[in-house]
């Protein structure tokens, strides 16, 4: 491609390069958002299971 | 959680500008270069990007360091983000080299020492995150990835001085004179502002991008040690 006399037409690459570029950096993005989403909820149901039982309340399985 | 640091959202803020406007400045300041046409383009993001992953990837060796030195998870956590960061914006970067390689070389990828490097620095850091998830005691792991990471960060500069160290076809467009290049090009005032403009952007977006992840790791730290006191 050096040796010729107009400019070429690469555009569709170019479209290419930057189009990859924003789906991978928004993949990357999303993905740290969802795992921190995910991370709160099991956080969330942790702390639950972590309080100290109420009053009246037992851990003993119900019986049927 | 914490809620997120106000510092933290304006670089949030900051970063989407800045990534908005180099891709202005790439893709419509700077003047299209006479022999590769529009695909000379994308070498503002490809330099942006492994710049930044390697730059990432010696300071994850740095915190490796201090990691065995000082023995605290802290450190471990600060190397994860920068590695996993790392690894995202170096892929970009192989991914834009081989594009533009389609037409300047007329092949998507070639055995060259340079890109060869590259492939061996990604394959490395891609294989660490595996081989961390089959240890669970975390300061085994800690202690591991510190190792890893430490070793694989030979890689970088080993990656950056290819160029100029062997015989290659990769152009080194900064102060570069290697006959054996295909693909060179000179940069003009424009090409050069947009240039050092994606170098900045892609710097802060890394620290954005690096300071989000360490939050996720610290929350991962949190939820590990809360389920193991639910376990007890």
């Amino acid at each position: 491609m050096f040796f010729q006399e107009t400019t070429p037409d690469t555009s569709g690459y170019m479209i290419a390069g930057y189009a990859i570029t924003f789906i991978v950096m928004a993949l990357y993005v999303a993905s740290i958002y969802l795992r921190t989403r995910n991370l709160n909820q099991d956080k969330t149901t942790l702390e639950e299971m972590d309080k100290p039982d109420q009053p009246g309340q037992t851990n003993a399985p119900r019986q049927r | 959680m914490q809620p997120k640091p106000v510092a933290l959202k304006v670089l949030d803020l900051a970063s989407i500008i800045l990534l908005a406007i180099s891709t202005y400045l790439a893709l419509v300041f700077a003047p299209t270069e006479r022999v590769m046409g529009d695909v000379q383009r994308v070498f503002y993001f490809h330099i942006g990007t492994a710049w930044t992953a390697l730059l990432g990837f010696i300071l994850a060796a740095v915190f490796s360091v201090i990691y065995l030195i000082r023995k605290d998870l802290k450190w471990d956590r600060f190397q994860v983000a920068a590695i996993e960061v790392s690894l995202v914006f170096f892929l970009i970067t192989i991914v834009l080299g081989s594009i533009w390689a389609r037409p300047a070389w007329n092949t998507w990828w070639t055995w060259d020492p340079r890109l060869t490097t590259a492939a061996i620095t990604e394959l490395i850091y891609a294989a660490y995150f595996m081989l961390r998830q089959g240890i669970d005691d975390p300061d085994k792991r800690a202690s591991f990835g510190a190792i890893y990471a430490l070793l694989g960060g030979l890689s970088a500069p080993l990656t950056f001085f290819a160029i100029r160290l062997f015989r290659t076809i990769h152009p080194v467009v900064i102060g570069g004179t290697n006959p054996e290049a295909d693909g060179g090009f000179s940069m003009t005032a424009d090409m050069r502002l947009a240039f050092f403009f994606a170098l900045f952007a892609f710097t802060v977006i890394f620290i954005d991008l690096f300071w989000n992840r360490l939050r996720l790791g610290d929350l991962q730290d949190n939820v590990e040690q809360l389920k193991l006191k639910v376990s007890m």
